[in-house]
């Protein structure tokens, strides 16, 4: 066993951990922040997505214990005090249905946006490429990255 | 857009804007986007014990000896059951629909007896303190196979000397369904031109992002067991393990919480459910097991896989005279809960939108050594629409006409509707003259087609390509009689309560089951135009057999369409009780009291009058209401619907085809739907897009692959290929309004559209790219590879 220390969410976490064990497995299992889910075991989906030290991370494709002093923000983390502009896009442009892709979707499109604050519909679509959505065919996603690119241009002013 | 009459709720005189047909943004949304969410793997069960499946590597076998000692001594191993330790709790998993008299009905167990027959195939169960040592457990428990020939190819499957799945069956012949409409063989005597293919309608895998997840607990607050699943059909699945299991239906709640999406492959009742209530109920304790995904694509149902034979007999004019459809279709190993009757599903729609004098149907289901099929997205009606549209296009090819001009000469008139068309159905209304000009115009046909004739010209290696799909589906399933003389056994009937509380707010319980939908929103939108209450203070109570006790559940784009009309219908009761109400109270009658806005008022006395809210007080305190009435203001409706519902349109696709690679590229695609009257139109566009993504990837990118021993090559995410947002380009969506005649709320759904349109359109744009070289057909998906391939052969001067 190895024990960590991890800011998660902006608190101080500690546990002991397997040396095998997953940051998702760790996050949902023994933090029980269950907001990130699982959706395939090959690192294909991108729903486990969360951002570690405020790069996007699939958690299904980390160690915990390569999570060890890092800052891990998931999505019951993202808003802060209210809702981060990609939260907020994502309902208004109906860019979600069932909602299984959305934690990672989010997180996905806010490391996006925080290297390129004004993609291109082209530079979204490559950019949320590792990040699968079953329902809503991508055309209301990148609606709402667009959206949410604009009004934190606006905020940055 | 072509609006021919608004939603027929909204109250005459009214003032609000109506809620139906507006944009809402989604209730649902609030959970969803901050991770506030209960996947059935977030439910909290302390001291459940996790399952871990066994499953078999080898798609026949004979099982030969189960050693599970080594795994029962693993610290953390509870217990090990293979099918003769369960004895009776290894209970069979239902086909509900039995479509012949003389259909093949093997026993399909939770855990195989004796032999296994696909790859993933259940022979031994674990249960262990938690998920990591069930998983470690599994390795340590020891099969002995003595593997058999296995047959994957179905027309191999039929033939004498094949291996045979189920022996004492003595055949892989599932059933065989003839359906002659009119005489086939007169109408291609008249026939100048006979055109016949056989498509390929390929195997697919559904993949909703959440994996199957299920937990059973034995401890509910009275004598039952509380079983969650990640499942589309809550009310369906009490019903089936209350059947097959023997536990008391009325101490069994099944609860369907957040579902994260199904597209059908979670409209079952599956064996890892029957596992759970069995083992909960034998060991006392709860028991619980999430779905890897590399388990989810052997052991979740597939989707599609049929040939098509096809041929379609046409006078030299262009007047379609018959169509001939005979399908093989793939029932897997086992049949599942509708197996047999998704192929038939599409059996009254292989006609489309076309008239004509005849159209013989044959479908033969056989069984393989590969997972079972079942309904995803569509279920039947996309591979009808697929052949029909793909062979509609073949003609006009053979007779030189533009394949909108022979469709324009085909298809059923407005004003021939309501039609009954040559399989017997009503088709109430339609009108494909309006979305087809709309989409031609979207599209700028006459340009791309004369840019096609540029690129033809120059010999341009990127070649151009015109999709044309101008589909209709059956939705709204189904009328409970015409189900019954399909011999599916049960009905299409749908229930809604609604309760307006003490305090004014209402709560509305539907038996739809959403996982995606919207239903929370959209269902609160029609409540509020009927009740005129704000939609916020609507709340949906949806997935939960002791919550919402009736219901049908959510599949075949049947939740508005049914559904719907028991949400007004149920409105509309509580209007009419609390219009006594309201006319005793104002000393009135009720026939002199008018409904306007959430207000009763006294026709010619705008003084008197009084809210839905406050009537909903008064038949709470119940102090002063009319004599012999009960109190409460609630309705409660279950509706049987008149017919299905047709919604249709014209869906066209630009693809660039390069000749070099044989890559397609989707470069633009428009469409204009009929889906009737909107409810949401937001989440209406939100269905229409990711069911064309859903038509694409049956069209460009997925196949479930087989290997001539039954192994599935395509068996996880990085070997099937779901597109990505870099493989879809933006839709251009727009629609008319043909509201139908046969739903009251003039709504058609909308849920299978997209799908059922698409993949048809892809193909004939990649097709039509490649016709000047001799191609005629691609197999799906259109890879690089295929379309390589097929264009080599054209080129060497062989058919596609």
């Amino acid at each position: 066993m190895h024990r960590i220390s991890v800011t998660v969410n902006g608190t101080t976490r500690e546990g002991e951990v397997e040396a095998r064990t997953l940051l998702v497995h760790w996050l949902r299992d023994s933090l029980g922040l269950a907001g990130t889910p699982i959706g395939c075991d090959t690192s294909n989906c991108g729903a486990c997505t969360v951002l570690m030290d405020g790069r996007s991370v699939k958690s299904c494709s980390v160690l915990a214990v390569q999570a060890d002093g890092s800052e891990v923000t998931t999505i019951q983390g993202l808003a802060n005090g209210e809702w981060h502009p990609v939260q907020k896009a994502f309902k208004e442009c109906h860019a979600l249905q069932c909602g299984y892709c959305t934690p990672g979707m989010i997180t996905a499109a806010v490391d996006l946006l925080g290297e390129n604050p004004d993609p291109t519909e082209e530079e979204i679509r490559h950019g949320l490429e590792g990040n699968l959505c079953r329902c809503t065919g991508y055309h209301n996603i990148v609606k709402a990255v667009e959206l949410a690119a604009g009004e934190m241009r606006e905020a940055a002013k | 857009m072509t609006e021919t009459t608004e939603a027929g709720t909204a109250q005459a005189g009214t003032a609000r804007t109506p809620a139906i047909g507006s944009p809402v943004r989604r209730k649902e949304d609030d959970r969803l986007v901050t991770g506030q969410t209960t996947w059935t793997d977030n439910v909290a069960l302390p001291g459940a014990l996790h399952m871990g499946l066994v499953r078999s590597p080898i798609a026949h076998a004979r099982i030969t000896g189960i050693d599970t000692s080594a795994a029962k001594a693993m610290p953390g191993v509870v217990d090990v059951f293979t099918a003769a330790d369960l004895g009776d709790d290894n209970v069979k998993i239902p086909c509900v629909w039995p479509v012949t008299d003389d259909i093949v009905m093997p026993d399909f167990h939770s855990l195989a007896v004796d032999k296994v027959r696909q790859v993933g195939d259940v022979v031994a169960v674990v249960l262990a303190q938690d998920k990591v040592t069930a998983e470690d457990a599994i390795e340590n428990v020891v099969v002995d196979y003595d593997p058999l020939p296995a047959v994957v190819d179905m027309e191999a499957a039929l033939a004498d000397g094949s291996p045979i799945l189920h022996e004492d069956k003595g055949t892989n012949q599932c059933y065989t369904m003839n359906f002659p409409c009119g005489d086939y063989e007169a109408a291609k005597a008249a026939s100048d031109v006979v055109v016949s293919r056989r498509f390929i309608n390929q195997r697919l895998i559904p993949v909703a992002m959440e994996p199957r997840a299920v937990a059973c607990s034995p401890m509910g607050t009275s004598e039952e067991y509380t079983l969650w699943s990640a499942t589309q059909v809550p009310h369906v699945l009490r019903v089936l393990l209350a059947l097959s299991t023997g536990v008391p239906e009325n101490q069994l709640r099944v609860i369907a919480p957040d579902v994260g999406g199904g597209f059908g492959s979670k409209l079952q009742m599956y064996r890892e459910e029957a596992l759970a209530l069995v083992l909960a109920r034998r060991l006392g304790r709860p028991v619980r097991w999430t779905e890897t995904r590399s388990e989810n694509m052997v052991a979740t149902h597939h989707g599609r896989d049929q040939i098509q034979d096809v041929e379609i007999a046409a006078t030299r004019d262009g007047t379609i005279k018959g169509l001939k459809v005979a399908l093989t279709a793939n029932m897997g190993a086992y049949l599942q809960i509708i197996t047999p009757g998704i192929p038939l599903l599409g059996m009254f729609m292989y006609n489309g939108i076309y008239k004509m004098d005849a159209y013989d149907f044959s479908c033969t289901g056989v069984f393989t050594n590969t997972t079972p099929t079942d309904a995803y997205r569509g279920a039947g009606r996309p591979e009808a629409t697929y052949a029909i549209e793909r062979i509609v296009d073949e003609l006009a090819a053979e007779l030189g006409m533009d394949p909108i001009e022979l469709r324009r000469k085909n298809w059923i008139a407005h004003e021939e509707f309501p039609y009954q068309t040559i399989s017997g159905l009503t088709y109430d209304t339609g009108n494909y003259e309006a979305a087809t000009e709309k989409a031609l115009e979207l599209f700028k046909y006459d340009e791309l087609r004369a840019e096609q004739q540029r690129r033809r010209e120059s010999n341009d290696l990127v070649q151009l390509g015109i999709g044309v799909s101008t589909f209709t589906e059956m939705c709204g399933l189904a009328p409970s009689r015409t189900l019954g003389a399909l011999k599916y056994v049960a009905g299409g009937w749908e229930n809604c309560t609604i309760r307006v509380l003490p305090l004014g707010k209402v709560e509305l319980v539907t038996g739809t089951s959403p996982h995606g939908q919207g239903h929370v929103t959209s269902w609160s939108q029609i409540a509020s135009d009927v009740l005129g209450v704000p939609v916020e203070d609507v709340e949906v109570i949806h997935g939960d057999t002791a919550r919402s006790p009736y219901g049908m559940d959510t599949y075949g784009s049947r939740s508005l369409a049914v559904g719907g009309q028991a949400i007004l219908r149920a409105g509309q009761k509580v209007v009419e009780k609390a219009k006594l109400i309201a006319a005793h109270q104002m000393e009135a009658n009720p026939d002199d009291l008018e409904f306007v806005d959430g207000a009763f008022r006294v026709k010619g006395d705008p003084e008197k009058s009084t809210t839905i809210q406050a009537v909903a007080f008064e038949a709470f305190t119940a102090h002063n209401l009319p004599d012999g009435m009960e109190p409460t203001l609630s309705g409660e409706s279950t509706v049987d619907p008149a017919d299905f519902s047709f919604p249709h349109g014209t869906h066209l696709a630009a693809m660039e085809v390069d000749t070099e690679t044989g890559k397609a590229t989707l470069r633009s695609y428009v469409c204009v739907d009929d889906v009737g009257v909107v409810v949401n139109p937001l989440i209406v566009e939100g269905q229409v897009h990711g069911g064309i993504a859903q038509g694409v990837a049956q069209a460009l990118y997925e196949g479930a692959v087989y290997d001539a021993d039954g192994n599935l090559l395509t068996a996880s995410m990085a070997d099937y290929l779901l597109p990505t947002a870099l493989d879809l380009p933006s839709f251009v969506t727009d629609r008319t309004v043909t509201p139908s005649t046969t739903h009251p709320l003039g709504t058609k759904g909308v849920g299978e559209a997209g799908t059922i349109a698409s993949t048809p359109a892809i193909i004939n744009g990649v097709v039509d790219a490649l016709r000047p070289y001799g191609v005629n057909d691609v197999p799906m998906p259109a890879s690089p590879e295929h379309v390589w391939r097929t264009l080599q052969a054209a080129k060497a001067g062989g058919a596609a």
